[in-house]
């Protein structure tokens, strides 16, 4: 009962940094206008709130502002990408090509495909989580429309080579769509040296909001997508819909930060990781890290602790806030799709727990939540 | 600078109020993403199924029947392409996000007109309804966002459910300016949104019965009840809700804002009787005027007024740069010079009768320099 309130749920959501919030607050309270009206200063005011932002996302990755088209969050994005590509080639082209570890927004924006006529390939990865370039290589088609493989996973932390993706892409002159959601302001990314066409970007992994996000989309890529919605023709077409000043300032404060603190942030989580971990091996030398341990991001450690049900332990240790695979909807009890592409067998799946740890997360708690990690398990198992 | 201006421009986007601020900003202080399922995973998911019940509330139904959506756009596009509808019958006088999609819709189309005063006829949707082929959605918005004309959709739902289809109504700018009620009305599917009654941009709601099959625009997680993936824009939505609980002082000060809009029509009547207000006949919202004024451009309008410390603007805020006759003024039988020589102006919360005594002199102003210099 007595847990303390330690929050270790990082790939879910990030709190907000409060920097964040402060360089947001002017566009809910004074500039309030709409950015689209065009002919008044308020409404000038607001659009200088997204002008402002736009280069700011554009600048983490190495994009043109104008590749940037602000969304709802990256599961917009990653539909529109998939999605908008794969229609706008239809019918001369009908095969997608992913990976079988992609987040649950970007497998279903697939089956839908498959339900409209379209072939997907999904790759399988190796007992490290990576997939097989060749096999990439070997999968495309002169039907294929797109490759959609995600940079870092959200479940195990897992970093596929984007870079040598990106050219397999190009040299195929086929369209490349990554999920940066988990790898943006995380990890480096340069989308023109990675031949990337299309990215996902999302706020609230980022320290900032809920409920915006960014589809990077390449100036120089030959195909455009479709457009989700339509209506006032915002984003250059591609998202009609008022765009949230407030929430365009919070995810270009969010890339600023990001960028100006990625050394810094990685060496931190970094260190808290290895800790982490440090501790968890020494107590419980049978444990297992799921995922490749050096193509990863540190700040997700997966771990199946044998003989635990990983649910209980996440009930068990209450105030500590570790998860039980992604946070998607909630009333799911499907064994994770990431685990089971790894090759683990359900009683591993069902004892695994994904820990996150991020930017304001301190020695302090690191050091309380192995201890209570620890004592959990061991208790767990001693009722056995 | 626009400290000191006059915003007349609530049908784009409407101040928020300060007690959303206070509460999205509480909220995203809070954190957490409601479908993790630890405490503070419970924590966020409480606030959205709080204001989710809130929302539903006050449009009378069941909290099942409302999905929150990136706002008005994203649901009416969600009401045309998802509902499976194969036919579709919407009035020349919808907003961009309806007729836009009449180019991406798998389906026909069908546009009725309206009359002079604005409305469509029962008539002319009958007459339609009874060539449509089946799987027909009527798509007819409740009140306009550039004339505020209100719309019988209680009637036109009752004419289209006669004849087997279904009806989606954009009640995007009726919200917060007349009562609303979703069961009352009768309708399917209706759309929301969270800016125009001052809660914040970024958040919207498409209602719809739960029996309905919806093919959802972004697949994903399952959030929504599978209508709508994506991690929820919590604060956003928290902040809606706080908006939506506030509505009841925006009805009560409706009274007043058509007091202060008709004393613009009168005073500038009396000035000239070349002024022109589209919809003056029609049951409206009573904040929304749209006014033509002869022989000078909407564009120029809406500058001299910005010069003069005054936000209105040239029919809708939409995607930047446009300068094109209005739809809705043309679809009145108004003509292509009228049509875009009219600006619509619109009240909120926050006018005074300061800003509307300045917006009359400054149109006097304007008109006796272009038409009596």
């Amino acid at each position: 009962m007595s847990n303390p309130d330690i929050y270790l749920d990082y790939q879910a959501t990030t709190p907000l940094d409060p920097r964040v919030l402060e360089r947001m607050m002017p566009y809910l309270t004074t500039k309030f206008g709409n950015p689209h009206s065009t002919n008044h200063s308020f409404g000038w005011e607001a659009a200088a709130g997204v002008d402002v932002a736009r280069p700011q996302v554009a600048q983490l990755i190495g994009a043109d502002e104008r590749e940037i088209i602000f969304t709802s969050g990256a599961t917009e994005a990653n539909n529109m990408a998939i999605k908008g590509i794969a229609y706008a080639q239809y019918p001369a082209k009908n095969h997608i090509i992913t990976a079988q570890t992609e987040h649950t927004c970007v497998l279903e924006s697939c089956r839908a495909l498959e339900r409209s006529g379209f072939q997907v390939t999904y790759l399988p990865v190796d007992n490290q989580g990576l997939i097989d370039l060749n096999e990439l290589r070997d999968s495309i088609t002169d039907k294929t429309a797109l490759v959609s493989i995600m940079a870092v996973n959200n479940e195990i932390g897992v970093i596929q080579d984007i870079a040598a993706i990106g050219a397999i892409c190009r040299n195929a002159a086929v369209v490349f769509h990554t999920d940066a959601a988990q790898a943006v302001g995380k990890i480096p990314l340069d989308v023109t040296a990675m031949n990337i066409d299309l990215m996902s970007i999302s706020g609230h992994k980022i320290y900032g909001p809920k409920g915006i996000g960014a589809l990077y989309v390449n100036e120089e890529c030959p195909v455009r997508p479709l457009a989700l919605f339509d209506g006032g023709g915002q984003e250059r077409g591609l998202r009609s819909g008022t765009l949230s000043p407030a929430l365009c300032v919070g995810l270009g404060s969010a890339c600023v930060l990001a960028e100006q603190d990625m050394t810094q942030d990685a060496a931190h989580i970094s260190m808290l990781a290895h800790r982490l971990k440090d501790k968890l091996q020494s107590a419980l030398p049978d444990i297992q890290i799921n995922g490749s341990e050096q193509q990863r991001y540190a700040g997700n450690l997966n771990i199946t602790f044998d003989h635990v049900k990983a649910d209980q332990l996440v009930k068990e240790l209450r105030g500590i806030a570790v998860s039980a695979g992604s946070a998607c909807s909630t009333e799911k009890v499907e064994p994770s799709h990431v685990l089971t592409a790894l090759g683990l067998r359900k009683k591993k799946i069902d004892s695994s727990i994904r820990i996150g740890i991020g930017r304001m997360t301190t020695e302090s708690e690191i050091d309380q939540a192995a201890h209570h990690i620890i004592h959990t398990v061991q208790k767990i198992r001693n009722l056995m | 600078m626009v400290q000191n201006s006059i915003y007349l421009d609530y049908n784009a986007t409407a101040p928020i109020k300060p007690e959303v601020i206070a509460e999205v900003a509480r909220v995203m202080e809070i954190g957490g993403n409601p479908s993790s399922v630890h405490n503070r995973g419970r924590i966020a998911k409480a606030i959205l199924e709080k204001s989710r019940q809130s929302v539903a509330r006050m449009i009378n139904c069941r909290p099942q029947k409302i999905t929150f959506t990136g706002g008005g756009t994203e649901a009416n596009n969600i009401a045309v392409k998802s509902s499976g509808a194969q036919h579709l019958i919407l009035s020349e006088t919808e907003h961009d996000s309806i007729r836009q999609s009449e180019g991406h819709f798998s389906g026909t189309v069908e546009i009725l007109p309206v009359n002079a005063t604005g409305y469509v006829t029962p008539d002319n949707l009958s007459k339609a309804l009874t060539a449509a082929p089946a799987h027909t959605l009527v798509s007819i918005m409740l009140a306009n966002n550039e004339t505020g004309v209100i719309q019988d959709i209680k009637a036109l739902a009752e004419i289209a459910h006669a004849h087997g289809a279904l009806f989606h109504t954009d009640a995007i700018q009726a919200f917060g300016k007349i009562p609303l009620d979703f069961r009352d009305l009768g309708v399917d599917m209706m759309s929301l949104s969270g800016h125009k009654i001052g809660g914040p941009q970024g958040v919207g709601a498409f209602v719809a019965l739960e029996k309905l099959t919806i093919t959802p625009l972004i697949f994903g997680g399952g959030q929504e009840v599978g209508r709508r993936s994506g991690t929820e824009n919590l604060a956003g939505i928290a902040g809606f809700a706080k908006a939506v609980s506030l509505i009841p002082q925006n009805l009560q000060a409706m009274d007043r804002l058509a007091d202060y809009r008709n004393r613009i029509e009168q005073t500038l009547m009396a000035h000239t009787d070349q002024v022109k207000f589209f919809g003056q006949n029609a049951n409206r919202v009573g904040n929304t005027t749209t006014i033509l004024m002869p022989g000078v451009l909407s564009e120029t309008q809406v500058m001299a007024f910005d010069l003069a410390g005054i936000c209105v603007s040239s029919g809708s805020a939409c995607s930047s740069g446009k300068v094109k006759p209005s739809h809705v003024v043309s679809a009145m039988g108004g003509s292509h010079d009228e049509a875009l020589s009219t600006i619509r102006v619109s009240l909120g919360w926050n006018t005074t009768e300061d800003d509307v005594t300045a917006f009359i002199e400054a149109w006097k102003k304007l008109f006796d320099r272009k038409h009596k210099g």
